[in-house]
């Protein structure tokens, strides 16, 4: 065998083991993380009010959290415009990754390819953007941390080369979901030859691997935040029209 | 000339009622600390009397229990995107441009310890931004975890409903475990243990006072109210902060009025004629084992409802009764209520109609003040409202965004109301004063007596002349008898 040939069943190799072991640390870690939060009990009542009187409007009110970020919106309406262009991008561009998952792919998928372009530079300027807002602001600059720039700088990069595969120095569609089909089924084969495609996958991976570990835990935990799911309930118990009382 | 410190408060006008975000400060506030507890106090409420030897090994001990008693705690741990939503929400960094006092930096002192000790990130201190506790560390806690009024106003604005107040709670009974704490706090739970109040007023002053006010009362009005101590076999349990027996009359006497009129056999308890829970900015034994008092006094006296007064913390504590102390089921529903509830419940079904003279409080332009407590943890919003614009003509609300649930904290509350930390407390009251200012109006009413203690001082510092007093004083002041 050629020398480059050994390098590229290493490099394979390599991708198989961190693909496996990040889906493995990310579904395990994650899972694990929620049925923390969901087995943790609150001591008192913590809704915040006024509020959800009922679980049903307390599910309401998480619904409302989860899709258009009310509070956000409440606070700061640049920051809840680019959060929520992020967060929309984002599960568009998540979503049109189907094709590579699924066959046949969805006709909804299919449909979106004119717009792809749209969603992923919408996603990477969302980036830019949240990047420039945390740098510019001296408010923000001062609660930044380390781990605050790594994530973005990890979906910059994710958004960067995801964009380029796409767009710019094309991979091969067929090769990469047999990739990606082959490691699901586990039977993995080859991984495409295209260092580009590679890097993207990387990020990705250390993404996931990432994940559970960081704050991007929100995405699950803010289900369990007492102060949103919880229904202000205490007085539930006997009607308002007290019948005690004279006159 | 102040008799404090005033460079940590900043005194930048503000537009229209409301404040803009103030240039950055770093540690403009550092210094300014409550004096600590005395060995007297906490030894009375089962708390070490002093700093434990092995206190960093027992406070991250604490820690890790209360992440697997607490919910939110666990949560907030993990969640915050440091998004800087909440950076210019809370009124003490609006007060002092100390960046420490945004919330999500308050909220970071506990979470770096967190993250040394109970996740992989403590293995790269520096990468993943982890801290020891340590001295100074320490320090930082108590400086800053007692310059929070645990108001949850961060809560409104953060897109996870991250509520720093929680955060707060559970580092100051970290604090309390290892024999860190203030002695404004810890007096006060004391007193209540020996004389039933957080003023310290012993049963025979209590009972005096009730009296003289019935004299009072009788002179000035002619009516025969009473102000009943414990009354075995009572309707009604009232609770009020026992402030309003000394320092807020007018609100006692409201009260007295009230029932009079309603003809309801009432009752206060000489055993516990408290609502303010400051086992609620301590640790969570002495929250329960304070609110207990109410419902141990409830069935002493064979009451078949209790009633909790103008109080906001009271009422904070008050809504958690049944999970701290069990059922209320002995008691005639609906539990736990409030008097600004009762109220109202008494105007629909038409108790005072056409027995409200509303041109009583004409030399009232009347603005409220919502307390934090109980605009934000107790549901307490339309009611106060409702009942100051059935009984008065001039009613203004102060500028959108610093009432309802965005309400800011009177600057004193929930442990902070002590006289050390004036320049926090001026500080903090900056964002509710101005908007008070800016409203013109000279009658500040509002149902917490920490409030009632706070804003007449804050009031004064930031030069707005305004009455400040009870929602139920209005009442009073409108109802004929
Ligand atoms: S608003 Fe919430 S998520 Fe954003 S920095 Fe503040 S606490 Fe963290
Ligand atoms: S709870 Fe209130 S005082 Fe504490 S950080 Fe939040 S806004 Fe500030």
């Amino acid at each position: 065998m050629e020398a480059s040939e050994i390098t590229w069943t290493l490099l394979s190799l390599f991708f198989i083991g961190l693909a496996y072991f990040s889906a493995f640390a990310f579904v395990a870690g994650l899972l694990w993380k929620l049925a923390v939060y969901l087995r943790t009990p609150m001591p008192y009542p913590h809704s915040l009010t006024p509020g959800a009187k009922t679980e049903g409007q307390a599910i309401l009110r998480v619904l409302g959290d989860v899709t258009i970020f009310p509070n956000l919106f409440k606070a700061d309406k640049w920051l809840w415009a680019g959060a929520w262009v992020f967060h929309a991008a984002l599960a568009s561009v998540l979503f049109r990754h189907l094709r590579y998952f699924t066959y046949p792919v969805p006709g909804l998928v299919l449909y979106m390819e004119p717009v792809a372009l749209f969603f992923g530079s919408l996603f990477g300027a969302a980036i830019l953007f949240l990047f420039w807002r945390r740098l510019g602001l001296p408010r923000t600059l001062y609660i930044s941390n380390i781990p605050d720039y790594f994530v973005l700088v990890l979906l910059g990069l994710v958004a960067a080369t995801g964009l380029a595969v796409s767009y710019w120095l094309h991979v091969n569609i067929v090769d990469v979901k047999g990739f990606i089909v082959g490691l699901m089924t586990f039977h993995p084969v080859e991984i495409p030859r295209h260092p580009l495609f590679l890097l993207h996958l990387f990020f990705v991976l250390v993404l996931m691997l990432y994940f559970p570990f960081s704050k991007l835990l929100h995405v699950g935990g803010i289900l369990f935040s007492p102060s949103r799911h919880e229904p202000f309930t205490v007085q539930g118990n006997g009607s308002r029209s007290p019948d005690f009382m004279k006159r | 000339m102040s008799k404090f410190d005033e460079t940590p408060i900043i005194k930048d006008p503000a537009i229209n009622g409301v404040l803009k975000p103030p240039k950055l400060r770093e540690h403009a506030s550092a210094e300014v600390r409550c004096y600590p507890s005395k060995p007297k106090d906490t030894a009375a409420i089962d708390l070490p009397t002093e700093r434990v030897p092995d206190w960093q090994e027992r406070a991250i001990a604490k820690f890790g229990e209360l992440l697997e008693k607490n919910q939110a705690l666990r949560v907030y741990m993990d969640i915050c995107a440091r998004c800087g939503a909440c950076t210019d929400k809370c009124q003490f960094y609006l007060g002092t441009g100390d960046p420490q006092n945004f919330p999500v930096a308050r909220a970071e002192l506990l979470r770096k310890v967190y993250r040394r000790y109970f996740t992989p990130a403590g293995l790269f201190p520096d990468l993943g931004d982890a801290a020891d506790l340590d001295e100074e560390m320490l320090q930082k806690w108590y400086t800053y975890f007692y310059q929070c009024s645990e108001c949850r106003r961060c809560s409104v604005f953060c897109p996870y409903g991250i509520d720093t107040a929680e955060i707060t709670i559970a580092a100051r009974e970290i604090m309390a475990s290892i024999g860190v704490s203030t002695k404004y706090v810890t007096e006060v739970v004391a007193k209540v243990y020996q004389t039933g109040n957080n003023l310290g007023i012993p049963p025979a002053a209590w009972k005096d006072n009730c009296e003289f006010l019935e004299e009072d009362v009788q002179a000035e009005t002619g009516h025969p109210i009473r102000f009943p101590v414990d009354v075995q076999g009572a309707d009604v349990l009232l609770v009020p902060p026992s402030a309003d027996n000394f320092a807020n009359t007018d609100t006692m006497i409201g009260y007295g009025k009230l029932f009079h009129y309603l003809g309801v056999n009432w009752t206060t308890s000489t055993y516990c004629n408290e609502g303010g829970n400051f086992g609620l900015f301590l640790n969570f034994a002495n929250l329960k084992k304070v609110n207990a008092r109410i419902l141990q006094a409830a069935r002493d006296l064979g009451v078949k409802t209790i009633i909790w007064g103008e109080c906001g913390h009271a009422w904070r504590a008050g809504i958690m009764t049944p999970a701290l102390n069990g059922p209320m089921d002995a008691f005639d529903p609906p539990y736990p209520y409030h008097i600004s509830q009762y109220i109202v419940d008494m105007l629909h079904k038409g108790a005072f109609d056409g027995r409200i003279d509303k041109s009583a409080n004409d030399d009232y332009l009347v603005t409220y003040h919502d307390p934090c407590n109980s605009a934000r943890a107790g549901y307490l919003i339309e009611e106060p409202r409702e009942i100051i614009r059935a009984v008065c003509n001039r009613f203004v609300e102060m500028p959108e965004g610093t009432i309802r649930e965005k309400t800011f904290c009177c600057g004193a509350g929930n442990g902070l109301l002590t006289d050390e930390i004036m320049p926090i407390r001026m500080a903090g009251g900056k964002p509710r004063a101005l908007a008070v200012k800016h409203t013109g109006a000279n009658y500040l009413a509002t149902v917490c007596a920490i409030c009632k203690a706070q804003l007449p001082e804050s009031m004064h510092y930031w030069d707005v002349p305004v009455k400040v007093g009870g929602v139920i004083d209005l009442l009073a002041r409108a109802l004929k008898l």
